[in-house]
């Protein structure tokens, strides 16, 4: 065991757990930040996705270590209150099903539009191909991206 | 309603005489002993003085949307204020009969008892604020939570009327509205969970948490059947964080944990010793030639009209095959229990909340009452958590612990240690007259029955399920339909649309081969098997070829199918009945490097009344997209007993770059709803393998299509 502060939606929190232990659980059983899910923990599915400096990243494969001194994000620390442009489009184009992917959805396409706040198709469907959706959201996900983009949600 | 249902109607409002609700409410773990099985559909409802409607959900919700859906069914007759809507999740309970959210029956099943038990407080609501006014109920109408009386201009809450309304007796037959009144039902209405699936505050199985709460994986043994022999738990003991490690059953071993880490590190180390067993030799191979082998079998008939052995004509034959298929929810298996001594507390993400109450009790040595099962919202289902496997675990594990507890499963013990989709071989052969019509047509499925391995009872050596999934639409005078059950040592569960997918494979292809043997458009030839006006009586269903004729002519004219496709694309079309509900698909591909490309899939559904036609898209979405998955990729396999597949790597699902343009079209209805979360699964593959002999002309036989 070893204690490492985190730096986790804006807030410093120091946590005692072993090194190699994945964000994913820290997150979850540490800290109570259930919203981020675990799919398949191997880096294939997308449901764990977080911001690691802006950056989306499987928590489930990123040991603590590595996510220590890096600006951590959940999607409970991606807005207040839902008000995400990426979260308001997501409600108004109703998208989720059993909604548990979605998480590491919207974090995935937020991290897109961070950086291309303008994504082309293609550059939207490279963007969120690592993200799987079982119930098969695919659709709505990209009309909800667009709608993010075109009422100047990218770039935030 | 019947003259039980119509008592405890009134019981329960009898509950709710406090004075400060109109409430059928209910907590959820019943006050009836179990075994009663009565049907109280009131206890859906309550409304608070503040006028605040709460719906009672009995269903699950797996991402198909009855936390929406069945709310706006009681709503509407209510007159409810939609944004004053409410919903609660019923446990396990004996208040609403069967719970199991399966076979697209949740609307179907809950039509009528939600539309009464709103049409019944809307009646009481109204006689209160008539007595009140002292006018009569008839001059009195409803809107949005209010009663209204015009000529005198004057209008009342129902949270106002909760009280006195209370104190009516119930009506035993309330008036129900005319479809052409319908202000919410048939309008697309968003979903109650959404914005709480966008903020991560969505709580799903495997969010619940408790003070103390340990967390569990359970090693099993990798073949098939096989149990554990002996085990070495010394490294494990020296995981930080490991409490316990305990045998569960014969054939599991259990690591808690204070952390899910620790568990799994625990896991990592713990040795066992398995006793393989019998099936330790098993491959996909040998399951596969039982299926051939028995294929001759005495079987059972399910449908027959005519007598196909004594007709003549040209004499056309194939073999399809279907493969084992995993769920693969994304949300993997887990369960909270808390075994207490005389009582055991679980929240389970469950489709069968009361299969787990029963269970459960049976494996801790409790009453079924003494067992209170929670429903918290399921990370899909797709028939996996029809399953209680994973709830007993738990329930197993805190008794042995004597500590709450959540077992966990990893996606690799999902792929692993599952229940799969059996594996089927469909022999078909028909006669054709001189003009290629078809005058006889012979089915027989091969596949090992779900039902039975499990032990429920069958009918007559029928898997239940076919009653459901085998009906056969198309007018040939001579017909057979007939089922034989081989042994399967595969654990066996029901998938989404379960053997409907299977037929529909084995159906659709067949005919398209009929129709290009007949030198006939695929289209024509299934709209002249339909011509005739006739009603079909499957079972339970009584089946009407001209819906399945009018959902073909929507597709038709939707997909463009008078037209010639585009350049370079391919198209094929299949149509299937299952659930009640007629389904038919266009489907339009490219060839790309010798593999099909599919751009475009256009689907048209008759399911009767459509409650939300949001959600009807995304579940038109998600059931070509499940079907696609299928068709191109899904398979398990077994070598030396063991399944093959461990994660979405060897289990590939379909992926945003794979996704063609799906478009959705629904026949306008009045007839009552039937399902829709299976029935536009079981047409995809087969109007995708048509496409594919359109561009290539080899015809595919056994799924799935890409198999390097």
């Amino acid at each position: 065991m070893s204690e490492i502060t985190l730096r986790v939606n804006g807030s410093a929190r120091k946590i005692d757990v072993p090194a190699d232990t994945p964000l994913l659980w820290v997150l979850r059983d540490t800290l109570d930040l259930t919203g981020t899910k675990y799919g398949c923990g191997a880096g294939i599915c997308g449901a764990c996705t977080v911001h690691l400096d802006g950056e989306a990243a499987r928590s489930c494969v990123t040991p603590v270590s590595v996510a220590s001194g890096k600006a951590i994000t959940t999607i409970e620390g991606l807005s207040q209150s839902g008000s995400h442009p990426l979260q308001q489009a997501w409600v108004a184009e109703d998208v989720p099903q059993c909604g548990y992917c979605q998480s590491g959805q919207i974090m995935q396409a937020a991290a897109l539009l961070a950086k291309t706040p303008h994504p082309s198709e293609q550059e939207v469907i490279d963007a969120m191909t690592g993200n799987l959706c079982r119930c098969g959201t695919y659709h709505r996900i990209r009309l909800a991206i667009q709608r993010a983009v075109s009422t100047g949600g990218g770039g935030r | 309603m019947s003259p039980i249902s119509r008592r405890q109607f009134l019981a329960a409002g009898a509950l709710a005489g406090t004075g400060l609700v109109l409430a059928f409410y209910v907590p959820h773990h019943g006050l009836h002993p179990v075994g009663e099985q009565i049907f109280t559909p009131n206890a859906y409802l309550h409304i608070a003085p503040d006028g605040k409607v709460t719906v009672v959900v009995a269903r699950s919700e797996m991402g198909q949307g009855v936390r929406t859906a069945l709310p706006m069914i009681l709503a509407e007759e209510l007159d409810a204020d939609w944004t004053q809507i409410a919903i609660e999740q019923a446990g396990a309970s004996t208040l609403f009969g069967d719970q199991t959210t399966g076979g697209s029956a949740s609307v179907r099943t809950t039509w009528d008892p939600m539309r009464q038990a709103g049409a019944a407080a809307r009646e009481m609501l109204v006689s209160a604020a008539a007595q009140q006014w002292n006018v009569p109920v008839t001059e009195c109408s409803t809107e949005k939570g209010f009663v209204i009386h015009a000529t005198s201009n004057r209008r009342t809450s129902y949270g106002d009327l909760v009280g006195h309304a209370a104190k009516l007796p119930v009506p035993k037959e309330p008036r129900l509205k005319a479809a052409s009144a319908y202000t919410l039902i048939g309008k697309s209405t968003p979903r109650l969970d959404t914005p709480s699936k966008t903020n991560g505050s969505a709580e799903f199985g495997i969010d619940f948490r408790m003070p103390g709460m340990k967390y569990a994986f359970l090693a099993r043994c990798p073949v098939i059947g096989g149990k554990v022999a002996s085990f070495d738990d010394t490294e494990v003991r020296k995981v930080p964080g490991v409490t316990y490690v305990t045998k569960v059953g014969d054939s599991a071993v259990a690591v808690a944990a204070d952390s899910v880490f620790a568990a799994l590190q625990g896991r990592k180390a713990l040795k066992v010793t398995w006793d393989d067993g019998p099936n330790k030799d098993l491959n996909t191979a040998a399951i596969f030639d039982v299926l051939r082998r028995t294929a001759n079998d005495k079987s059972v008939a399910l449908q027959t009209a005519g007598d196909v052995s004594t007709a003549k004509g040209r004499h056309i034959e194939a073999a399809y095959e279907t493969p084992m298929l995993a769920h693969a929810p994304m949300e993997p298996e887990n369960c909270f229990a808390h075994y207490l001594g005389t009582s055991c507390e679980v929240w389970a993400p469950t489709q069968v909340p009361q299969d787990v109450r029963d269970s459960v009790a049976t494996a801790v040595g409790l009453k079924p009452e003494a067992v209170h099962v929670n429903v918290t919202l399921l990370g899909g289902g797709f028939g996996r958590r029809l399953e209680h496997d994973y709830a007993v675990e738990a329930a197993l594990v805190s008794k042995a612990i004597n500590a709450p507890v959540k077992v966990m499963w990893t996606r690799d013990d999902d792929m692993r240690f599952s229940t799969y989709r059996p594996p089927s071989v469909h022999h078909l052969s028909a006669m054709l007259d001189a003009q290629g019509w078809p005058i006889a047509f012979s089915h027989r499925l091969i596949s090992p029955t779900i039902s039975g391995q499990k032990g429920q009872p069958g009918d007559g050596g029928i898997d239940p399920d076919l009653k459901d999934e085998a009906s056969f639409l198309y007018l040939i005078p001579n017909l057979s339909v007939e089922y034989v059950a081989p042994p399967c040592a595969v654990p066996l569960g029901w998938l989404r649309s379960v053997y409907a997918a299977q037929m529909a494979f084995a159906n659709e292809s067949f005919l398209d081969e009929l129709a290009i043997a007949a030198g006939k458009d695929p289209l024509q030839y299934r709209l002249h098997l339909l011509a005739e006006d006739k009603e079909i009586t499957y079972f339970d269903t009584k089946w009407r070829t001209d819906r399945l004729r009018g959902v073909l002519h929507l597709l038709a004219e939707k997909s463009n199918w008078e037209k010639p496709v585009a350049a370079g694309r391919h198209r094929g079309i299949a149509a299937f009945g299952c659930f009640g509900t007629y389904a038919a698909e266009v489907v339009e591909i490219t060839m790309q490097g010798g593999d099909p490309h599919v751009e475009r899939v256009v689907v048209a559904v008759d399911c009767g009344q459509v409650i939300n036609p949001n959600i009807l898209e995304q579940q038109l979405h998600s059931a070509v997209i499940f079907g696609l998955s299928a068709a191109l990729r899904g398979q398990i396999t077994v070598e030396h007993g063991q399944i093959q597949q461990s994660n979405f790597d060897t289990y590939p699902i379909l992926r945003m770059n794979e996704v063609p343009a799906i478009e959705t079209y629904f026949v306008e209805s009045h007839e009552a709803p039937t399902g829709i979360g299976e029935p536009p699964v079981p047409p995809l593959a087969p109007a995708l393998c048509n496409a594919i002999y359109a561009a290539t002309k080899k015809r595919i036989r056994s799924l799935p299509i890409l198999t390097g």
